[in-house]
């Protein structure tokens, strides 16, 4: 009697407890705004994380003073997917279900961005990455998914251009994460550019995410003498491979992308990054008055130097809040509309969005030395 | 051109000794428990990840050398391997063994997450001073000098540990409760305390391994136990589960195997090839390559 009177009770209480999680999804239209933000505030990538995340509050902070939206203030509400697709997929969902944001900044890893992408198409929610750069973002992740920052096709051939041209390699050495969608399409850009332009890859070498050990690879790589070696990963990765490269002797120019733009690079790289060039969006050099603005309210803000992490998610959540507000709607149809005609200037370059959702972006060749990197060049496309 | 082939071969030679040393020094410790009481103690491997962390904290906080941080780490790491072993493992002693298996799993979670909690994922780097890295030259050969000391670091505590388990006391009663508990109790051995003792010198050796790690790879995170302590498994099997030299042997070939396969095959399939050895041990020879075949007589 009492086993029929519990089972039953447990079942009222699961029944209602399915219940609860229906609700009715409303674009509320007073009060605050929701944008979702989806970041690695930790993790591997942790210093790419923070630095966006600060860039997004300084603009919330300028909006809001100003009087927001059409009157109603913007809130951010961030969410860490910790550098991982899966942990993207799961925060990206709670924020877009259970937060009911109107739109989604970020992720900021490609492999996070194409795991996300589609769940934000399916959901008509517009989402925008300040800095996925990897092409699948846009291909894979559908009507929905804009993109504020060039793409690797682009990024890999500028520097294929530069080793070749500019440093006049004919040899290239690659050793890259065949686990991580944004090394392994870096590393394949990179290749195809450097033999249109007549090199010669010498050696192509993979190791998994994580990885700590690459003495076996880059004692492979080291009798085939290449003039320049190509390191497409995130700056931690990065200063190890750097570290363990130097130990054993290989001593050519490193190249890399904009996942080495990292102060933290040099904490863990030391001098082993030194003589080393990377593509990248932004440089802390550039004279133009919105790139000084920015820098400047940065820095009073959080006594830190603007990188390129920061500036770019300051200019994806820019380039959001301005098409909602031009939309004069929160539902993410219009928001879409709004975003696809955006023409804007931003601290990055102007953007406006092509037939794929691609901005059309140049891009800056920084030579890493000494603990800074420093402006070469700017090349558009 | 072939003097060039040889030295590359060399030079991939200490790539994969030192890192199957680091394989082994866990390696020894999983070994160790199993003979003891026959348990695959899965939280090993995060054993060795707080002792990397215990030298993190000794090398930054406290600014102490080398040799100094290799004793903190390890006398972390030991004292985490008891606690581990009086508060999860001694309560179930007569249980099923699935049980402590599962408790196991559940304290190597357990471990990753309190570390998680206080440090953050974000990779913690090992500074530089610790042991500065200098290029060895000759014979057209560019060895990294911390490579040798940790073959040389590890060499040393292996003969530690035989020197404990064959000429001393101590030795003498783990041997004996690793060959029969009951009858070594009968024999007045305290039992409780000789298994205290081989999970501390495990998780020692353990701790230490993840210093060297530490230093040799620059930086750790909370989840870094997982894939070596894995490794290291196999490696335990491998050489013959519960035979600490087996467990030398078992790394120092799991490091050679990852280190030769990323050369001649391919740097994508090592992982994969590195764990196909533990099906194949398991087919051919479950005992392990210095394993005896023991069968149960009725």
């Amino acid at each position: 009697m009492f086993k029929k009177k519990m089972s039953l009770l447990l079942s009222m209480a699961m029944a209602v407890g399915l219940l609860a999680g229906c609700g009715a999804k409303s674009a509320s239209t007073t009060g605050d705004i929701k944008i979702g933000v989806v970041l690695p505030l930790t993790g591997a990538v942790s210093s790419f994380g923070k630095s966006g995340q600060n860039g997004i509050k300084l603009l919330e902070d300028q909006v809001n003073k100003a009087g927001g939206i059409n009157g109603r203030k913007i809130k951010f509400i961030f969410e860490d997917d910790e550098g991982k697709p899966d942990t993207a997929v799961t925060v990206g969902t709670k924020l877009i279900s259970s937060d009911n944001v109107v739109a989604i900044v970020g992720p900021l890893t490609s492999g996070s961005c194409i795991a996300l992408g589609p769940i934000a198409t399916q959901s008509k929610v517009p989402m925008i990455t300040g800095s996925g750069t990897n092409p699948d973002v846009t291909i894979k992740g559908g009507e929905y998914v804009y993109r504020a920052c060039f793409i690797d096709p682009f990024q890999g051939s500028v520097l294929a251009k530069f080793a070749s041209g500019d440093l006049k390699a004919k040899t290239a050495a690659i050793l890259y994460d065949n686990g991580n969608d944004y090394s392994k399409g870096l590393a394949e850009f990179f290749e195809k550019g450097f033999i249109a332009a007549g090199g010669k890859i010498v050696g192509k070498e993979t190791y998994a995410t994580g990885d700590k050990d690459f003495k076996a690879q880059l004692t492979k790589i080291k009798p085939t003498k290449p003039d320049v070696v190509l390191l497409p990963d995130y700056y931690g990765t990065v200063g190890n491979i750097a570290k363990q490269a130097r130990a054993i002797g290989i001593n050519a120019p490193l190249l890399g992308g904009d996942g080495w733009d990292s102060a933290e690079l040099f904490k863990v790289g030391g001098t082993a990054v030194n003589n080393s060039y990377i593509s990248d969006h932004y440089s802390a050099n550039d004279t133009a008055s919105l790139v000084v603005a920015f820098q400047k309210d940065y820095k009073a803000k959080y006594n830190l130097e603007a990188d390129a992490m920061a500036v770019l998610n300051y200019d994806a959540a820019k380039i959001m809040v301005e098409a909602i507000k031009t939309s004069g709607k929160t539902d993410g149809q219009s928001i879409k509309a709004a975003l696809q005609k955006t023409n804007l200037q931003v601290v990055s370059g102007k953007v406006s969005f092509d037939a794929n959702r691609d901005a059309i972006k140049g891009a800056v060749i920084l030579k890493v030395d000494a603990s800074k990197f420093n402006f070469i060049k700017k090349l558009v496309p | 051109m072939g003097g060039g082939r040889q030295m590359e071969f060399l030079q991939q030679m200490i790539n994969g000794l030192s890192l199957g040393f680091v394989y082994a020094l866990i390696a020894i410790g999983y070994t160790m428990v199993y003979g003891i009481i026959g348990l695959i103690n899965f939280a090993h491997g995060d054993v060795f990840m707080v002792g990397g962390y215990f030298g993190f904290f000794a090398a930054t906080m406290l600014h102490l050398p080398f040799i100094p941080t290799l004793l903190v780490a390890m006398g972390g790491a030991a004292l985490t391997g008891v606690i581990v072993e009086k508060i999860a493992y001694k309560p179930l002693r007569n249980s099923p063994k699935l049980s402590i298996l599962i408790t196991a799993i559940a304290m190597s979670v357990l471990l990753e997450n309190l570390v998680r909690l206080k440090m953050t994922t974000d990779p913690q780097t090992y500074p530089e001073t610790l042991l500065p890295a200098h290029v060895i030259r000759f014979a057209g050969l560019s060895i990294d000098n911390r490579q040798l000391i940790i073959i040389g670091m590890s060499i040393l505590l292996v003969v530690i540990l035989q020197f404990i388990v064959f000429k001393t006391k101590t030795g003498k009663a783990m041997r004996a409760t690793s060959f029969d508990k009951d009858a070594a109790a009968l024999m007045g051995i305290n039992v409780d305390s000789v298994i205290s003792i081989t999970f501390a010198i495990g998780s020692a050796l353990a701790g230490a391994a993840g210093v060297l790690f530490g230093i040799l790879y620059s930086s750790i995170d909370p989840y870094m136990g997982i894939m070596p302590g894995l490794k290291a498994f196999v490696a335990a099997v491998l050489g013959g589960i519960g035979i600490i030299p087996g467990a030398l042997w078992g790394g120092l070939i799991m490091g050679l195997v990852e280190t030769f396969s990323k050369v001649y095959i391919s740097s994508s399939y090592s992982d994969a090839i590195a764990f196909s050895i533990l099906i194949i041990i398991l087919i051919v020879k479950p005992s392990g390559l210095l394993g005896k075949k023991t069968r149960e007589k009725v």
